[in-house]
């Protein structure tokens, strides 16, 4: 990159990573990832999801080691087996999930696992209090060093997170979507947090997808693709278009298929499924809305704004205190997941690992879980019917595999997503509800999947998709609801008029435009 | 902070052959399992002690192992589940007594195995409903009930031994069939039918899945609740024929009786390659791990080594399994 080599020539960078390389399970994850910072600079790492980052942002602070590549800190080669030695190298990283002890007070917070002691048994309490609160004051907190954690809300604990950096003297900050489940105001007070540390010549790598927040904080931007260095650019080069095709590699039209034309055919007059007021009380607001055979229905709206709830609500994996779900026009009762299956409906979790895949299990027995009654003899398996099934998912999907006998932990991203639709696709549902289907997956798998969705569509299945990534929502909806803060607030394309764009899914997923969807 | 430069990428050829020789390695101590420290046991006993390695003795051995291997069974459901079951132990002495107490009564005697099976069976349910109704965790029901049924037990009996000569079940305890005693063919049958249920039936695949992951299998619609009641309702079945095997053995019964045998039942799980948290784990390595704890005392005691330190090799041997099965599930998560 030439623009490096102009900002190398006036500066040394606080950290350089070259050529760092990880596979997990022999899949790569990183492939010669390079990644230059500056002191004093907001670096901001982009990429999609599944693109690395975490991964590289992990390798950083020590809790992955790298299988190649070097890391420099002030030119120094460092090496960083655990996260102690990244403390010591000056690099904290603060995670989307916040690491607090919320029964513990701030300034305890701050100084955990690092107590000031008097000989080696005696804490120096008045002191540690006196620094922390020299500490809070300079970030300009309104909380003092003796409140305790829990009473904070998230963005004050995400400042105690800062000041214990700060009392580390951590010269490289890495902030992992750190906006994510904080308000337009707590934003704009992290912005400023942000922008002072800068001027006191601390490195922040910061990770997002805000585009938005891209523009108003970056000074440079690094972009990851598929685990590989996607190039970086300057402040003035940044703009979207050229972020996005850094990202995806190619332009994003070619991505999606034209499915329109399939799925205007297909599309019934009468709703497939329709949701009347459904509530559970707490983080969804009652919600009404219907899905119809043969569309894809995008589910938008910022992380936390009530899409996986709600979709939770709909199968029974959570009680509801109110509402009706309708299916074909009559009225089902779900209690439990096993009774929404019942009926057809389908869920495929946002988390496979944690909540959709047996790992342990052979891939086989992950397919045929839905269906290892199917032609059972008083409760004994037909393992002649089951290895059938199995096959004819495995090819129907192209799941790559060695053996149907392969556990699922040793299978890709991609492919352990390919199970989980197996799986469901073997009780040919009639409402599919998907939660960020394509999440941590790779480009050839993504497209896959995108195919096997929209011939789901065709075929007259109703697909709710849940997606926090705007391209593919707008990709592959036929309608797009919107929520925000548990509400569904908007809906843009079909009859509405509203072109499904960025802007429009924007404008109501943060609250500029809001009119309440049928 | 060190000089090291990390490895170049030219070393995945290395890492790869490393990894395939930790992956057949893995497969080695889950397709084996215990097998290789069970044969280790038996030779080093017939080197040391002729009259190990006869048909007599060995017969012997699974005779004494038997009950422990019902009582296995039933615990290798349990912790296929992620679950314990502390209890079994006490509801043997529960079921042993009641079974005495039926056979003395005129008119019900022959009720008298019937009813020591319900009353497991029953024991049981009522610790699965805690754990799978309530939510409450496992160790705690069961550490209730073992303490709670033992206190049963005594009071059943009366504090003193219920003795009958005259049981209509003295064959349980006290025949052979064909040259075998009946006990290693009880324990045999249930290892087997287990098997089934584990393998080939439906029901079977839902509780390695409730094992392996909770929260995956209920948004499968598999009804971990009844799954739970399932295991805990067959551990306390077993553990009522365990009572049945025991009082038979002895024509009698008391308050004490099967005091210890859960840690017993859950050494020869451990042993046998399960995992405790769950989802992984055979019926026959938790047949394997019973035979080693029965080989370990027979030998021992041929051996002439005193019955305290037979409790410290026990005890060493549990600890060294366990190091094996956290290896194993380390190299398989990585």
């Amino acid at each position: 990159m030439t623009t490096d080599s102009i900002a190398a020539a006036s500066k040394t960078p606080v950290l350089e990573m070259r050529d760092i390389s990880k596979s997990f399970h022999g899949v790569p994850a990183l492939q010669n990832v390079n990644l230059v910072i500056y002191p004093g600079e907001v670096h901001a790492l982009m990429g999609e999801n599944g693109a690395g980052k975490s991964t590289l942002m992990k390798i950083l602070a020590g809790a992955y080691t790298a299988d190649g590549g070097a890391i420099f800190i002030h030119d120094r080669p460092t090496h960083i087996a655990n996260p102690g030695d990244a403390r010591a190298a000056g690099i904290t990283l603060i995670y989307q999930e916040l690491n607090v002890a919320p029964n513990l007070t701030v300034a305890e917070n701050i100084y955990m696992g690092r107590e000031r002691t008097k000989g080696l048994l005696f804490l120096e309490r008045d002191r540690m209090y006196q620094d922390a609160d020299a500490i809070l004051k300079n970030l300009g907190a309104s909380f003092d060093a003796r409140t305790q954690v829990s009473r904070l809300s998230i963005a004050e604990q995400q400042q105690v997170e800062i000041a214990r950096a700060l009392k580390d003297k951590s010269r490289i900050l890495v902030m992992d979507e750190p906006t994510a489940a904080l308000s337009d105001r707590e934003t704009e007070r992290l912005f400023d947090i942000i922008r002072r540390l800068r001027e006191e010549g601390i490195a922040i790598i910061y990770i997002s997808h805000r585009m938005e927040e891209v523009y108003a904080l970056a000074d440079r931007v690094s972009v990851l693709r598929d685990g590989e260095y996607g190039g970086s650019l300057e402040k003035q080069e940044i703009s979207s278009e050229r972020l996005v095709q850094m990202m995806v590699g190619r332009p994003l039209k070619d991505f999606y298929e034209a499915k329109s034309a399939v799925a205007g055919q297909v599309r019934a007059t009468k709703p497939l499924l329709r949701v009347v007021n459904l509530t559970d009380g707490g983080k969804v607001a009652p919600a009404s809305f219907q899905l119809f055979a043969g569309e894809v229905l995008g589910l938008a709206g910022l992380v936390g704004a009530g899409r996986t709830e709600l979709a939770r609500l709909i199968f029974g994996a959570d009680p509801k205190s109110a509402g009706e779900v309708y299916l074909n026009g009559r009225r089902i009762e779900i209690s439990t997941p096993a009774v929404a299956i019942d009926a057809g409906i389908a869920y495929v979790p946002e988390d496979r690992k944690d909540q959709g895949l047996f790992l342990e299990m052979s891939s086989r027995k992950n397919i045929t879980m839905n269906v290892l009654g199917d032609q059972a003899k008083v409760g004994v398996m037909n393992f002649r019917r089951l290895k059938q099934i199995a096959a004819d998912a495995i090819d129907r999907l192209g799941i790559r595999l060695a053996s149907p006998t392969i556990r699922a932990v040793d299978l890709s991203g991609g492919n352990q997503q390919k199970l989980l639709l197996a799986r469901w696709l073997a009780i040919q549902p009639k409402v599919l509800l998907l939660d960020e289907p394509t999440r941590g997956v790779d480009i050839g798998a993504k497209s896959e999947i995108y195919h096997i969705i929209t011939q789901l569509a065709a075929q007259g299945v109703g697909i709710l998709m849940i997606s926090s990534e705007l391209p593919e929502i707008i990709g592959m909806s036929d309608r797009v609801l919107v929520m925000r803060e548990g509400n569904l607030v908007g809906e843009v394309g079909g009859a509405t008029g509203e072109a499904i764009t960025q802007e429009n899914i924007m404008a109501y997923a943060t609250g500029a435009r809001e009119v309440q969807a049928v | 902070m060190s000089q090291t430069q990390l490895r170049s990428t030219a070393g995945g050829k290395s890492d790869r052959r490393r990894l395939s020789k930790r992956e057949s390695l893995r497969t080695l101590f889950q397709v084996a399992g215990i097998l290789p420290i069970l044969l280790v046991i038996c030779i080093l006993f017939s080197i040391l002690t002729p009259s190990f390695l006869t048909a007599g003795n060995l017969i012997n051995v699974v005779r004494q192992a038997s009950i422990n291997i019902v009582l296995a069974a039933g615990m290798t459901f349990v912790i296929l589940t992620g679950g314990i079951d502390l209890s079994v132990g006490s509801i043997l002495g529960v079921t042993a007594v009641v079974a005495m107490l039926v056979s003395l009564a005129p008119a019900i005697g022959w009720f008298a195995v019937p009813a020591a099976l319900l009353t497991g069976l029953g024991l049981g349910l009522v610790n699965g409903a805690l754990i799978a109704y309530l939510d409450l965790p496992p160790f705690i029901v069961t550490l209730g009930s073992y303490t709670g049924l033992r206190g049963l037990a005594y009071l059943l009996a009366g504090g003193t031994t219920v003795i009958n000569r005259d049981i209509n079940f003295a064959w349980v305890g006290n025949s052979r069939i064909a040259g075998i005693p009946a006990l290693v063919i009880i324990a045999l049958a249930t290892v087997i039918v287990s098997w089934f249920v584990l393998r080939r039936t439906v029901l079977g695949t839902h509780i390695y899945a409730v094992g392996g992951n909770a929260r995956a299998a209920r948004l499968t619609g598999i009804k971990v609740s009844w799954v739970l009641l399932f295991v805990y309702g067959v551990s306390g079945l077993l553990s009522g024929l365990a009572g049945i095997m025991s009082a038979s053995r002895l024509y009698s019964a008391t308050g004490m009786l099967g005091q210890g045998y859960e840690l017993d039942a859950i050494a020869a799980v451990i042993l046998g390659g399960t995992s405790f948290s769950g989802g992984i784990g055979t019926i026959w390595g938790t047949l394997l791990g019973a035979l080693i704890i029965a080989l370990l005392n027979n030998g021992l005691t041929l051996l002439n080594v005193s019955f305290f330190w037979q409790l410290v090799v026990k005890g060493l041997v549990i600890i060294i399994a366990v190091t094996i099965d956290r290896f194993r599930t380390r190299s398989a998560a990585r």
